[in-house]
């Protein structure tokens, strides 16, 4: 089969693999109808994740028809179209019981490992480093789903590929980063980033009925989609953030905050970003933290940090004196997708929101190497790229 | 005359002799931040000592400018400025036989690393960079998102469509510590 393998930074290759197989009895295999290319991947192509090896196949976002299924899987049968999600979880742990599927203790693999780098381990992750397992990713013609008695979510007919494949990820992680906000009707929710997850954190936070929902971003279609779903938007290479947040929120700041942005933020002039670049230029910080530490100058006391935005390694200088002495709350983690899944496939069969308005780039698994450059250099408007293979 | 269309380097390629040009800087750069006078001594630059300092912090802004950017192309030609100054101050010095010698072999040097560097800025000058709000290398044009809501109506009627949603108590703010009257 054909799949998107990555051999080193910014070297991601599509090349022919042998065809994956039933390898437990709750297994099952999924032929990829559609696949895309996630924001987080991006860490990847450009080597800020530790844990790759050449020869990892990418993609942690995808979706298709179920072909074949181990002999324990009662859920599926063959034929099933299923959106699977990213968090691999067994749903017997006591992490998965509570619903918190993305620290499941079961699915990650290589557990020792990440036990030892993050003093316990969280979820097996599709595509995502061998921290998270090494599992193979779906941008693949197929894909092996462990446990797939718990996760896959069942796509009703009727509804789209484009429609639905987002539900693996990038819109139940909007979802949760709002949802974890406690959004009140009087709340203002400032959300950094506009690229796809920062685009369905601005929907989520408007259908869960906040006041006023802004987006900070630099790039120009990006923040007109964010305005085209409720968004009042502030570019940051021509206003001063911390500014018009306040004038925004006549000087007390928004009671909450997400960070839809993660390690590699550009903050282009601000001296903590050029502080952040030198010093992970030269390997002494793995993370360009500049979000996470505007956000704690710039929230109301007793507000909110909610941080869907990936961060892999260690952060300097972060102002933790602000965030004790203002009385915030930090709310993160790698979403727990199947929490969500239900009401959200729900909401989208209702046609309350069509996840398919962020898709910008629609192209076969073969050109996939070439739009992981499109979309990290955000070139050509791209803001979503979706793979057939 | 060089000819850059047919022996510029592949921008892969040239992107790597950059990171490699950006560690090099750095490395030259702490030698002569940390040791000025064994450099001015072997090279008849005696009392420039300061001058070589500064040279240094220049070479380590300019190697960590390198590591630091996906655009490297300004910086590579910020060091073939710097290249140029290397060889003027070279040049203009004086000193024994022996300095001078050891002057010709650095200079030699400098010149084989400016080829590098102007080989190397000439072929990421090419490269397209990203559309930004203030121009960037790439014109910005309008995609038309605008009316990519996303919603089955304007947002402002549907703000508050999902506050049927149940909001998991643990990803709530306890109730003891809610603000009177919620």
């Amino acid at each position: 089969m054909k799949a998107l393998r990555w051999h080193g930074k910014q070297d991601i290759r599509c090349d022919e693999v042998p065809d994956p197989a039933i390898e437990h009895p709750r297994d099952a295999i999924v032929k990829v109808t559609s696949c895309a290319i996630c924001g987080s991947d991006l860490h990847l192509y450009d080597g800020f994740m530790p844990g790759m090896e050449s020869g990892d196949i990418m993609g942690h976002e995808f979706m298709g028809e179920v072909v074949e299924v181990g002999a324990e899987n009662k859920k599926l049968k063959v034929g099933d179209r299923v959106v699977v999600p990213f968090t691999i979880c067994c749903g017997e742990c006591d992490q998965c019981r509570r619903g918190y599927f993305s620290v499941c203790e079961r699915s990650n693999r290589n557990k020792s490992v990440a036990d030892k780098v993050f003093g316990h381990s969280p979820a097996g992750l599709f595509g995502y480093t061998h921290l998270t397992g090494g599992y193979p990713g779906g941008q693949a013609e197929f894909v092996r789903v462990p446990f797939a008695d718990v996760a896959p979510v069942k796509v009703p007919d009727g509804l789209t590929d484009e429609q639905v494949l987002f539900l693996g990820d990038i819109f139940p992680t909007g979802w949760q980063a709002a949802v974890q906000c406690d959004i009140q009707p009087t709340d203002t929710v400032a959300i950094w980033g506009a690229g796809p997850v920062g685009q369905f954190c601005v929907r989520s936070a408007v259908l869960l009925g906040a006041r006023q929902v802004i987006c900070i971003d630099r790039v120009p279609e990006r923040l007109e989609m964010a305005r085209a779903g409720g968004a009042v938007t502030i570019d940051f290479e021509n206003e001063s953030v911390v500014e018009r947040l306040n004038e925004l929120t006549h000087g007390k700041g928004p009671e909450k905050c997400i960070d839809a942005v993660g390690l590699e933020a550009h903050a282009t002039g601000s001296l903590d970003s050029l502080y952040d670049r030198a010093k992970q230029a030269v390997m002494l910080e793995t993370d360009r933290p500049h979000v996470l530490r505007e956000m704690m100058y710039v929230c109301r006391p007793a507000g909110i940090l909610s941080v869907p935005g990936v961060y892999g390694g260690v952060l300097d200088k972060i102002p933790f004196g602000m965030v004790m002495n203002k009385g915030l709350t930090i709310r993160t983690g790698q979403t727990h997708v199947n929490r969500w899944t239900d009401d959200l496939l729900r909401r989208i069969a209702e046609g309350e929101i069509n996840p398919s308005f962020v898709i910008t780039h629609r192209a076969k698994l073969e050109d996939g190497p070439a739009l992981y450059k499109t979309f990290r250099d955000k070139q050509d408007g791209c803001i979503k790229v979706v793979l057939q293979p | 005359m060089l000819d850059m269309t047919r022996r510029s380097p592949r921008p892969e390629t040239a992107s790597g002799l950059a990171r490699g040009l950006g560690w090099f800087s750095i490395a030259l750069g702490l030698a002569e931040l940390v040791a000025p006078r064994a450099i001015t001594r072997s090279l008849g630059l005696r009392g420039q000592e300061g001058l070589v300092q500064a040279y240094g912090v220049r070479e380590i802004a300019t190697g960590i400018g390198l590591l630091g950017t996906r655009q490297p192309a300004p910086w590579l030609w910020g060091r073939v400025g710097g290249d140029v100054l290397d060889l003027a101050t070279l040049a203009a010095a004086g000193g024994s036989r022996r300095q001078r010698e050891a002057r010709g072999i650095a200079m030699a040097a400098v010149l084989g690393i400016t080829v590098l560097d102007v080989l190397c800025a000439a072929t990421l000058s090419g490269t397209p960079g990203r559309a930004t709000s203030r121009g960037g290398m790439s014109t910005p044009r309008s995609y038309g998102y605008g009316g990519r809501r996303g919603f089955r109506d304007l947002p402002e009627r549907m703000r508050g469509a999902a506050r049927d949603a149940r909001i998991p108590e643990d990803m709530r703010i306890p109730k003891l510590l809610r603000p009177y009257g919620n």
